[in-house]
């Protein structure tokens, strides 16, 4: 593998937190994927999937929350490091806004100060029974220096769009947080043995 | 949460994580509660803020430290052996996705009031100030003698017999000193004490052997390879240290479980004050939490959920501090180890000094953590410290704190209260991992494979 490909593309960590039900898995799905279900099954699995953006030059890594999140015992880990937030809330459930916020707030908080933060307002295909109005939200957005958008997973409306817009705004690697003097380290088992044998202790 | 459950963990310490993590993959339906509103419990990494809450209460932290949420300061440092059983574990649920590593950059050994480098490979050895010429020739015939040493092979032994003679008798044999001793016992075979040096040489010589392995991933059977990833540059050479670090702190290790644990089903309820556990005839069947309460088979737990049902076996004073500037004579390391041997500062037991900065996103920008720990042997433990505290250089704050280990009292077959042992002042992942294996061995009945996944035994 040429380094050089290697060192230009850049890596993204993408999280998604939301309420329960709200979509998150869904977005990732339609986007990653193309699919979509009407009885998804509420996320216990997937800890994370993958898209490159070949044009943006970018890998996300998304991070689909799960679980825990029921009680609100969502670890830090999962949006520590991130490039970006998607914040999604479903444009029928009042609740699921109010939680989204709280979501928001926590980042603040807590997040990465540079995180790019959207908030998507999910399911606007179900537009007969929307119970939130793209103006509150849109206000709420710009408050709070969000990228908004109305999305559905089920028809796609601005899925790619919300993704892209994502990919647009992160900072560009040189332009990034210095990175820490000494580069990571992955973990891996290999079978490859590295025969290598020193004669110091 | 009013429902039953195979199992319910309290406290979300690393070794609970483990166990909630290792139980939910085994299907078992899982609740996992926290008192406090963090992960990680006596294992947790905190924030300034909530690092004053525990330390200077009702105090702000200074501007001057920076931001809050830039720290992640451990309550249990420890490095982790890249070849150790942690990262065995790490592998086998392959939790190892949630984490990124950085290699430490240094680990160091007090002789004689200064600190050297214990050396990462020849050139290092070399020019070592540990030893003198001759001494680092008869050194090097123990380490080659160590290196070539194979259990079961005859040949490679030399007509010495580990099993037998003493690591005492075997230092003689190649006329070591006591510093050097002290060295390799200590900062290599990672030793608490000198009791070691009674007892057969064995155990030690695999001791430095596998240091040697994590430092090299050569060896025999080297099952784990590291790949080191620089920047631009691509390192295939040995480590400068054998040990690891988690970017973010050991916190990340618990959440990396705990990730594990909710996505094999498991629930997860922080910030729950009020939980206890519930008893009948003196056997653990659930909590009560509030008016609610949930039943399950057995209670597991850190010792601080089982008033009564632990002791206290030890004191561990450890002092926290923050600076501006890495270790003096480290060559400016941003993560070092320091292992202080009971011998060169008088004591019965070793300090070590552990050290990482803003570069593994523990601090904020341009500061290090350095902490000091010890066994308690006195009733003045700041004192105690001091010989590791004065090779820190100033320091902008300092946190000090006395903690109980406590170890449970039964074994939880009869009650069913399987309660994990107090972190010790070794902080070394080794017996907190036995710990975790032993636990899931009383608990589950069996023994948990850790060689499935070895390459090794997969070639065979
Ligand atoms: C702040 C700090 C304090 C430390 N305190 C101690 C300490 O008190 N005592 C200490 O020995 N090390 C201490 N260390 C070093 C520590 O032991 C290593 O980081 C640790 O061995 C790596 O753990 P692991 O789980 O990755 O590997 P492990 O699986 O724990 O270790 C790999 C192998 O090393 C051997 N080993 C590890 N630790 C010990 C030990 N304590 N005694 C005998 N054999 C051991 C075991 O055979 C084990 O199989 C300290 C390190 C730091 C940073
Ligand atoms: N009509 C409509 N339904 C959607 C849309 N997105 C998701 N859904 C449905 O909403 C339900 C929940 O979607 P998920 O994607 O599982 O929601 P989630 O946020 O991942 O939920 P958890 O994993 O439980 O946190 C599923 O039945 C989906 O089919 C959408 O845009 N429109
Ligand atoms: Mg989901």
């Amino acid at each position: 593998m040429a380094m050089a490909e290697l060192a230009q593309q850049q890596t993204a960590k993408l999280v998604l937190l939301g309420e329960m039900g709200s979509g998150k898995s869904s977005l990732v799905l339609r986007y990653v994927k193309g699919q979509f279900f009407d009885y998804q099954a509420s996320t216990v699995g997937a800890a994370f999937l993958t898209k490159t953006l070949p044009e943006l030059n970018v890998k996300f890594e998304i991070w689909d929350t799960a679980g825990q999140e029921r009680y609100h015992s969502l670890a830090p880990m999962y949006y520590r490091g991130a490039a970006a937030a998607i914040i999604v809330y479903d444009i029928t459930s009042p609740d699921s806004f109010t939680r989204a916020k709280s979501w928001v707030r926590e980042l603040q908080r807590q997040g990465n100060p540079n995180m790019i933060m959207a908030l998507a307002g999910n399911k606007a295909d179900l537009e007969s029974q929307r119970a939130v109005t793209a103006e509150e939200a849109q206000a709420y957005a710009a408050e709070n220096g969000l990228y908004y958008l109305e999305t559905s997973a089920k028809t796609a409306a601005n899925v790619n769009e919300l993704f892209e817009e994502i990919a647009r705004k992160l900072p560009k690697p040189e332009a990034a947080a210095p990175r820490p003097p000494q580069g990571g380290i992955v973990l891996s088992e290999d079978t490859q043995r590295q025969a290598k044998r020193s004669t110091c202790c | 949460m009013n429902e039953e459950y195979d199992a319910i963990v309290l406290g979300t310490g690393l070794k609970e994580c483990i166990i909630s993590g290792l139980l939910s993959v085994d299907k078992k339906k899982v609740l996992h509660i926290d008192r406090n509103n963090y992960y990680g419990g006596e294992s947790a990494s905190l924030s300034l803020t909530q690092l004053y809450e525990r330390f200077r209460a009702g105090q702000q932290p200074p501007a001057s430290l920076g931001a809050s949420r830039d720290y992640n300061v451990d309550m249990v440092p420890k490095f982790m052996m890249a070849n150790g059983k942690l990262v065995r574990v790490l592998l086998h649920t392959d939790v190892v996705k949630y984490l990124e590593f950085k290699a430490v950059d240094g680990s160091y050994v007090l002789q004689k009031g200064k600190i050297h480098k214990v050396p990462a490979n020849d050139s290092e050895a070399l020019r070592s100030g540990l030893m003198g010429l001759f001494e680092k020739r008869r050194a090097r015939s123990f380490f080659l003698y160590v290196q070539d040493y194979e259990e079961a092979d005859p040949k490679t032994h030399k007509g010495l017999d580990l099993r037998r003679m003493t690591m005492a008798d075997l230092y003689k044999h190649f006329d070591l000193t006591e510093d050097t001793q002290d060295f390799i016992g200590h900062a290599l075979g990672l030793h608490r004490d000198d009791a070691y040096l009674t007892q057969p040489a064995l155990a030690t010589v695999l001791k430095v052997k596998l240091y040697h392995e994590s430092l090299f991933r050569g060896g025999r059977g080297g099952v784990l390879k590291v790949k080191l990833y620089h920047e631009s540059l691509f390192r295939y050479e040995g480590l400068n240290s054998p040990y690891l670090y988690p970017r973010y702190g050991l916190g990340e290790l618990p959440q990396a479980f705990a990730r594990l644990s909710a996505v094999y089903g498991g629930t997860y309820m922080l910030n729950q004050p009020g939980v206890e556990v519930m008893y009948e005839n003196g056997v653990a069947v659930g909590i009560k939490n509030g008016a609610d309460t949930a039943r399950s088979k057995l209670v597991v737990g850190d010792p601080s959920y089982f008033a009564g049902r632990v002791r206290v076996v030890g004191k561990v004073v450890r002092a926290i501090a923050i600076m501006n500037h890495p270790i003096p004579n480290t060559d400016n390391a941003h993560s070092v180890q320091i292992i202080l041997p009971q011998k060169q500062t008088g004591r019965k037991s070793d300090m070590y000094v552990f050290c990482c900065s803003y570069a593994h996103n523990v601090a904020s920008k341009d500061k290090w953590l350095a902490f000091v720990s010890t066994t308690m042997e006195t009733s003045n433990p700041e004192a105690e410290l001091s010989a590791g505290m004065a090779l820190l250089g100033p320091v902008e704050e300092k946190f000090i704190e006395v903690r109980d280990i406590c170890e449970p009292l039964e074994d939880g077959s009869k009650d069913k209260a399987y309660i994990s042992t107090g972190y010790d002042a070794t902080t070394h992942f080794e017996t907190t991992v036995e710990d975790v294996l032993d636990m899931y061995r009383r608990i589950t009945g069996r023994d948990l494979d850790l060689t499935a996944k070895d390459p090794a035994q997969v070639e065979a």
